[in-house]
């Protein structure tokens, strides 16, 4: 995995709450500092690549481990 | 330029709240400008204190944990033991509560407009409802929803 500058927890969470922490995080952050995302909502795998193609935000990896989501998110110019 | 989305939310019930206020948060925090226009039973999102129920009474979809025939469903309190199963559950499973989203909406500057006609025709008053909303008709949504990307009735 990574490195990453901060990261956010939203396990338990379910939809829209990843994206919508994922969003409020990226906008404290500055360009090509990168957020690692942790999600237990499923529907987190097809949502945040959506999430990120659509603001800009590139993703650089998605990871499942133990029934967790990681996902590495570089914050755009 | 940011992509558009309008949504008519005419629906008071607690099952009903949800996907205006998600959908339009979530297109907040992907970049787009949204407006809510709440109508007639939808006004009821949008007050200060939300006591928003969800009945099986005339929804045959929605699950119980026994089977409960419609006659019995007419019995007082049964609305509101669905309305606390379903909240008790949201809660169990990390969904947000319609509050928690109606105020990331206003964080998120989506933009709340109370129907000025069905506010008059129910007798509302600009107090009953929380602060940061706009009023407005018919011709305020249709000016927005023909710039919009995507139009929604819920």
């Amino acid at each position: 995995m990574s490195d990453f500058d901060t990261e956010i927890d939203t396990s338990g969470l379910n939809c829209p709450l990843p994206v919508l922490k994922a969003r409020k995080m990226l906008n404290e952050m500055s360009a090509s500092q990168r957020l690692r995302l942790i999600c237990t909502d499923t529907g987190a795998l097809k949502d945040i690549p959506a999430f990120c193609k659509m603001t800009g935000n590139p993703l650089l990896s998605s990871d499942q481990v133990d029934g967790k989501l990681y996902f590495i998110i570089e914050k755009g110019a | 330029m940011a992509k558009k989305l309008a949504i008519i939310a005419s629906k008071g019930t607690l099952d009903g709240a949800y996907p205006p206020f998600l959908l339009a948060s979530t297109a907040a925090a992907l970049g787009f400008e949204a407006k809510i226009f709440f109508t007639f039973y939808g006004l009821q999102l949008l007050k200060k204190e939300l006591s928003l129920k969800v009945s099986p009474l005339g929804n045959p979809a929605m699950p119980m944990p026994v089977p409960v025939p419609s006659i019995v469903q007419i019995i007082p309190g049964l609305e509101a033991f669905a309305t606390w199963m379903m909240q008790r559950k949201l809660k169990k499973k990390g969904v947000a509560s319609v509050a928690e989203l109606r105020e990331i909406c206003l964080e998120s500057d989506v933009e709340l407009i109370a129907c000025q006609m069905t506010v008059d025709l129910f007798d509302f008053k600009n107090s009953d409802f929380i602060d940061g909303i706009s009023h407005g008709g018919a011709a305020t949504f249709l000016e927005f929803a023909s710039e919009a990307d995507i139009t929604l009735y819920i």
